[in-house]
């Protein structure tokens, strides 16, 4: 049984590492900066998860107690993950491309980073200064 | 009576259930601190929620959650192995404009995460009027493929889960 479970820690450890690895050498090897954006969503996605999952494993076979703790870090990445790859987008969208650049969106109009008026549309429901 | 106490039923159970994780044991006492704050969030910040979503079928949400689960798994396989073989100059990276059926904001933060996510896309903005996302591939010779699969796989998915 622990023989099982050490193969298994081990087998997702080495995956993490590889996958850890390829996103950071993707920073390194890719040509541009919007390119290279791809690099940490999978370090962040299958690396980080792959760990956490092998962590799940070792936990109730060789410390003894169930951990629920892996299952939060997923999540918040997740949550926190695609808004930082937006944001940094965006950036570069400011910095290095030019509307020209990208494909006309295809329902009209301009993309927002580029519009002139770049806040959302104010909702028409109450907000909190009106109660 | 029940919407005015709970504005958000399912923040609410989000929210014990992550207490409950937080704190990594059972105890009775915990469960009651979970329940207390999982509508005392929901009251304080209900200002900056005016609209909650609308679900049409949230049973299939874990069915969709699993799909983009393996198409993490894929795709970040096909990727490193662009990344770590492919020589630089048959990268074909492009963008994309995806037209939206969604209109529900929840619902195309939902979408444009699993783009994100998904390893070889990125999205990266919304037009003006919230009808196009533009999306970036690291590699697709034919970027009309990618568009299809993400109208067919994904947002055909969401727009069953969502109303």
């Amino acid at each position: 049984m622990e023989l099982i479970a050490e193969i298994v820690v081990t087998f997702l450890l080495l995956c993490g590492a590889y996958f850890g690895f390829v996103g950071s050498y993707s920073l390194v090897r890719l040509p541009d900066s919007m390119m290279r954006l791809h690099g940490p969503t999978k370090s962040a996605t299958l690396g980080v998860g792959s760990v956490l999952v092998a962590s799940l494993v070792w936990m109730p076979v060789f410390g003894g107690i169930v951990s629920w703790h892996e299952l939060l870090i997923p999540l918040f990445l997740f949550l926190t993950a695609p808004l930082t790859g937006n944001f940094i987008a965006k950036a570069i969208m400011h910095l290095s491309l030019r509307p020209e650049d990208l494909p006309k969106p295809t329902t009209g109009g301009t993309w927002r980073t580029y519009g002139h008026d770049s806040r959302p549309p104010v909702p028409e429901t109450e907000g909190p200064n009106e109660k | 009576m029940i919407r005015r106490i709970l504005p958000h039923p399912f923040m609410t159970l989000m929210l014990i259930a992550i207490w409950m994780m937080l704190v990594n044991r059972w105890a009775v006492g915990s469960l009651v601190f979970a329940i207390m704050l999982g509508i005392a969030i929901p009251l304080i910040t209900a200002p900056y929620w005016p609209d909650s979503a609308r679900y049409r079928r949230p049973g299939k949400i874990p069915a969709f959650l699993g799909i983009v689960v393996w198409d993490i798994i894929k795709a970040n396989i096909a990727v490193s192995r662009i990344v770590l073989f492919m020589p630089r100059d048959q990268l074909r990276p492009a963008w994309i404009s995806i037209p939206l059926e969604l209109t529900q904001p929840e619902a195309i933060s939902a979408l444009a995460a699993t783009i994100t996510l998904t390893p070889g896309t990125v999205s990266c903005d919304l037009s003006e009027d919230g009808g196009s996302l533009l999306v970036h591939c690291l590699h697709a010779p034919e970027p009309q493929d990618v568009l299809d699969e993400i109208k067919t796989r994904y947002e055909s998915r969401l727009k069953e889960i969502f109303a």
